[in-house]
């Protein structure tokens, strides 16, 4: 069950395989692959056992499993895990009480019988695209451990990928699910801005922030993201609308979807491999259509105006008590967002409104958009600046260049991965507000015909 | 070496960092000047672009 999906694990798991050996073994792979990886930062074990137990004896007593029934996952650990203090990547947070209770995408996973066991590496308080930690060490790409595994949701990336567990949970603010999801080669979903609650998590820029899975087919995506869905109070963000299951229509095909490439600012600066990456999926789905997003490198630009100004605001307190013990490459863009002009903050939002109002236009016409999920595949561990365009750029800021425009209004996203040599790289597959379901249909016949596939390291 | 801007974006941040009760370490100046240049241009951008006065902004709060 090493590389077993997370819907293979469920099924074998009703058929009367042992939850406990299943749990009892990516323990084993954690322990194993961990200290090359660095995905985990904690693992809890015993409460893994006793849940894996309580599984097998439900089992024995004829009483019904979940869809996700004995498989293991993780979360980056700024979700709270009941006696665990929320560090969000970082020092500060290790003074913080332990958690008193599961945020609720936790318990709803486990409700589905998937079975919790551990933490995973970050990027100091989310604020970052590569994976980087200061304090926990960097997280490492399994296809190079060299290389960035990308963040901010960097254990996540590592974990799946490196087939430690095969489901995962991360954040998205700006990217965080979708740049891991392509440095590492895996599958992952940013939903609808609002869709799944956010309750019990550590925050980061509350315009933005987005949590969803990390996994190896776009099947177990739609799994782990059906038990999650729901209304939830605790949320204020979090929409009160019914649950509506991505699965039952995961087979549909693509056939019959308006699909077009994001052309313009989303082919500027992309390596060849981002390229190539979208052409392949294009060709795939037989779409010869591009659209230009309108306004997107200025959407990009309010992004990070609300970003580091947002950020600023939410850990101010903690920048003049406790300055250095920040990450400084965190601190140092903290400390400089909170010193824009209000009034550029303002004018951000309304573009916003502006710019979301231009995009829903363009879905009268096209169901699904394509775009690069990063202009290159996984860059060195330390690497300070790429090529972009012909210029050396900040590598750091720069990474969720094409990710920016399209959380900026909280679109739903699944980053499906191509399996380049020597490195994969991810593609956005984009749907409109709510449609989760469209885009995960897409994925899965994209998987279905062989060129979307999270490609297993050799270790 | 810095530039008239960057000097004038230096005291900037000074005066800002003791309005805000921050503490600047000296050493950390040059990488807060590179971050606050950056977003600064990006909200020049934003800002660059008309919009009409009665434009709200996306987020919207409901008594």
């Amino acid at each position: 069950m090493d590389w077993a999906s997370a819907s293979d694990i469920a099924a074998a798991v009703a058929r009367g395989q042992s939850a406990y050996s299943v749990v009892e073994a990516a323990l084993e792979r954690i322990a194993t692959r961990n200290p090359l990886l660095n995905a985990f930062t904690a693992t809890v074990a015993d409460r893994a056992r006793v849940r894996a137990r309580a599984i097998d004896d439900a089992r024995a007593a004829g009483k019904p499993l979940g869809p996700l029934a004995g498989v293991p996952f993780a979360v980056k650990n700024l979700f709270d895990i009941e006696g665990l203090p929320t560090l969000a990547g970082s020092k500060i947070n290790r003074d913080h009480a332990p958690a008193a209770r599961d945020s609720p995408l936790i318990e709803r996973l486990e409700a589905a019988g998937a079975v919790l066991v551990g933490a995973l590496n970050m990027g100091e308080y989310a604020y970052d695209f590569t994976g980087e930690n200061v304090h926990e060490g960097p997280s490492r790409n399994p296809h190079d451990t060299t290389r960035m595994t990308g963040g901010s949701s960097g254990g996540s990336g590592g974990a799946v990928a490196g087939g430690l567990v095969p489901l995962a949970l991360g954040s998205d603010t700006n990217g965080s699910i979708r740049v891991p999801s392509s440095f590492c080669g895996i599958f992952g979903l940013k939903p609808t801005y609002g869709r799944l609650s956010r309750a019990r998590t550590f925050p980061f820029v509350g315009s933005f922030d987005h949590l969803g899975p990390f996994a190896r087919t776009a099947k177990d995506l739609a799994l782990a993201y059906d038990a999650m869905q729901g209304h939830d109070p605790d949320d204020p963000v979090c929409a009160d609308r019914p649950a509506e299951p991505a699965a039952p229509s995961l087979d549909r095909g693509a056939e019959r979807l308006r699909i077009a490439v994001a052309g313009g600012y989303f082919r500027k600066g992309a390596f060849p491999e981002a390229r190539e990456a979208v052409d392949r999926v294009a060709k795939a789905l037989n779409v010869q259509r591009e659209i230009e997003i309108p306004e997107a490198e200025r959407a990009r630009s309010a992004a990070y105006v609300i970003t580091a100004t947002e950020g600023a605001a939410l850990h101010l307190d903690r920048l003049r008590s406790r300055a250095n013990d920040f990450d400084p490459a965190v601190r140092d863009r903290l400390i400089a967002g909170a010193m824009v002009p209000a009034a550029m903050v303002v004018q951000a939002q309304k573009f916003r409104r502006w710019y979301r109002a231009r995009v829903l236009e363009l879905f009268k016409d096209v169901d699904v958009i394509l775009a690069p999920a990063t202009p290159c595949t996984a860059p060195a561990i330390g690497q300070q600046t790429f090529m972009l365009d012909g210029v050396e750029t900040p590598l750091r800021p720069n990474i969720g260049i094409y990710t920016q425009p399209i959380s900026f209004i909280g679109l739903p996203v699944v980053a499906v991965p191509l399996p380049l040599q020597p490195l994969p790289i991810g593609v956005q597959v984009i749907a409109a507000p709510w449609r989760e379901d469209v885009a995960l249909r897409v994925a899965h016949a994209l998987e279905q015909a062989g060129v979307a596939a999270a490609p297993r390291p050799v270790f | 070496m810095t530039g008239k801007n960057d000097e004038s974006l230096d005291q900037f941040i000074g005066a800002a960092g003791d309005a805000l009760g921050l503490k600047i370490d000296p050493a950390w100046k040059p990488a807060v000047r590179t971050h606050l240049q950056a977003t600064l241009q990006h909200g020049a951008m934003v800002a660059a672009f008309a919009l009409p006065d009665d434009a709200e902004p996306a987020p919207v709060f409901e008594a």
